[in-house]
């Protein structure tokens, strides 16, 4: 580990308990990072499904998304790229009460999230369960814009940022846990951003 | 087929070093023993401090597999730590940290004819993927749509030139042209024959590129995105 010639630190040392290794505050900026075209969806028009191995799979259209009781996220996020962006407030409704009308089978361990690109990102089913995941229609009190998965995307904002899919459609509970799109393309299998998950091999 | 762990970090020395434009640096960097990388794919460039504090971005390789070395350009960024050491301080011989090669979607399979629609510093996929296709002896496999400020401002605008780019200046009239990015009318006649499209660059170009590209008719999924830089807003 050979110290760089010439570099010296220029940021203050970070709050360590809030910046996870590897990372950086990004401040006021929110990169937008994606691998497909941003689709055109109206929210008028939007459905979310939970199916899989469910007991009662389920559609919901934007409005009734809407009927539930909303739950918000207020915290900092993380994305694999090493930006962290500190105090978000994003706000829609818990998986959580979205799986209580699904009722997942006592087969279920994982589930993958589908969006409308095509998009999927796998996540073991304790992880967006127990309040710590959400689907979100607004951040920082306005809508989601669309280059940030307006106007639905996941939020499971302590794991890395590439596992909240934008653009949610569908959520796919599984038995078997089976790799999603940055998962098949080299990036680690959970993506815990406080053991620095990266990229396969960590 | 499980994908392959990817590989630790290691470092790198700088072996050339140059300022192709007033807000560019190209490093050329030796690695021991480095695995092959396909066009398209980054490394990880690590710089750390006395006290240990590391900072890391990632950047694309301009590089084909073939060459002894690896080539990055990367623009200096406003108060950005890691570029702006890489374009002002960085001298050849300094040894870096360097982790890759990464990513197994934004790149090309040296088989399928592409068009890279790439603007500014987002050429530099579009280089390692026309090299690489020069090396094998299909550069029509490659084509390329670049939009610049001017030929100046582009970095790589010459070698493009002669792989066959196309080119849209923003701020210059060229041969008739006037000033401004592509229109779908001059990119339709690109796509013909073209499978697969890679757009890269600043955010807000990428999303002017993947605009463009589906008002031409090509189909979402046939669309991959690289966007970078400070912010996207």
């Amino acid at each position: 580990m050979p110290v760089t010639r010439g570099f010296q630190r220029r940021r203050p040392e970070p709050d360590r308990s809030r910046l996870p290794p590897g990372q950086y505050d990004t401040g006021s900026s929110w990169p937008v990072l994606t691998a497909e075209a941003t689709p055109h969806q109206p929210a008028e028009a939007w459905q979310l499904s939970v199916d899989g191995l469910v007991e009662a799979p389920h559609t919901w259209s934007w409005s009734e998304l809407h009927a539930f009781e909303g739950s918000s996220y207020f915290g900092d996020i993380h994305c694999v790229t090493t930006w962290s962006k500190f105090d978000m407030t994003f706000t829609g409704i818990s998986v959580d009460d979205l799986l209580a009308v699904a009722r997942p089978t006592s087969e279920a361990a994982y589930v993958m999230a589908h969006s409308v690109t095509g998009y999927t990102t796998n996540l073991p089913l304790a992880d967006v369960t127990g309040g710590r995941a959400w689907i979100v229609w607004s951040v920082d009190g306005k809508p989601l814009p669309r280059q940030h998965g307006g106007p639905v995307r996941l939020l499971v904002p302590h794991l890395y940022f590439w596992k909240s899919a934008k653009w949610v459609s569908r959520l796919e509970l599984m038995a078997e846990d089976r790799p999603g799109f940055w998962e098949q393309n080299g990036y680690h299998d959970r993506g815990d951003p406080w053991l620095e998950q990266r990229y396969q091999g960590d | 087929m499980p994908p392959a762990p990817l590989a630790a970090w290691t470092d790198g020395r700088i072996i050339e070093l140059d300022h192709p434009t007033a807000t560019t640096v190209r490093l050329r960097m030796h690695v021991e023993d480095r695995p092959r990388h396909l066009p398209g794919q980054h490394y990880l460039i690590r710089l750390r401090a006395p006290d240990d504090y590391t900072a890391q971005r990632s950047y694309s390789l301009a590089s084909d597999s073939d060459d002894p070395l690896l080539e990055f350009l990367v623009e200096r960024q406003p108060d950005g730590e890691v570029s702006e050491f890489l374009a002002d301080v960085a001298e050849v011989g300094d040894v870096l940290e360097l982790r890759g090669p990464i990513g197994r979607w934004f790149v090309w399979d040296t088989t399928t004819p592409v068009l890279c629609l790439v603007g500014g510093t987002g050429v530099v996929p579009a280089v390692a993927m026309a090299r690489t296709a020069r090396r094998l002896g299909r550069a029509d496999l490659v084509r390329v749509a670049a939009v610049g400020r001017g030929p100046d401002e582009l970095p790589y605008a010459r070698e493009l030139e002669k792989h066959g780019a196309t080119f849209a200046w923003t701020r210059s009239e060229s041969d008739g042209r006037p000033a401004g990015a592509f229109t779908r009318d001059e990119l339709a006649p690109l796509l013909d024959g073209v499978e697969l499209a890679f757009a890269c660059g600043s955010a807000r170009f990428a999303s002017y590129a993947e605009e463009l590209l589906l008002d031409a008719s090509v189909d979402a999924g046939s669309i991959r995105v690289e966007r970078f830089g400070p912010t996207g807003g």
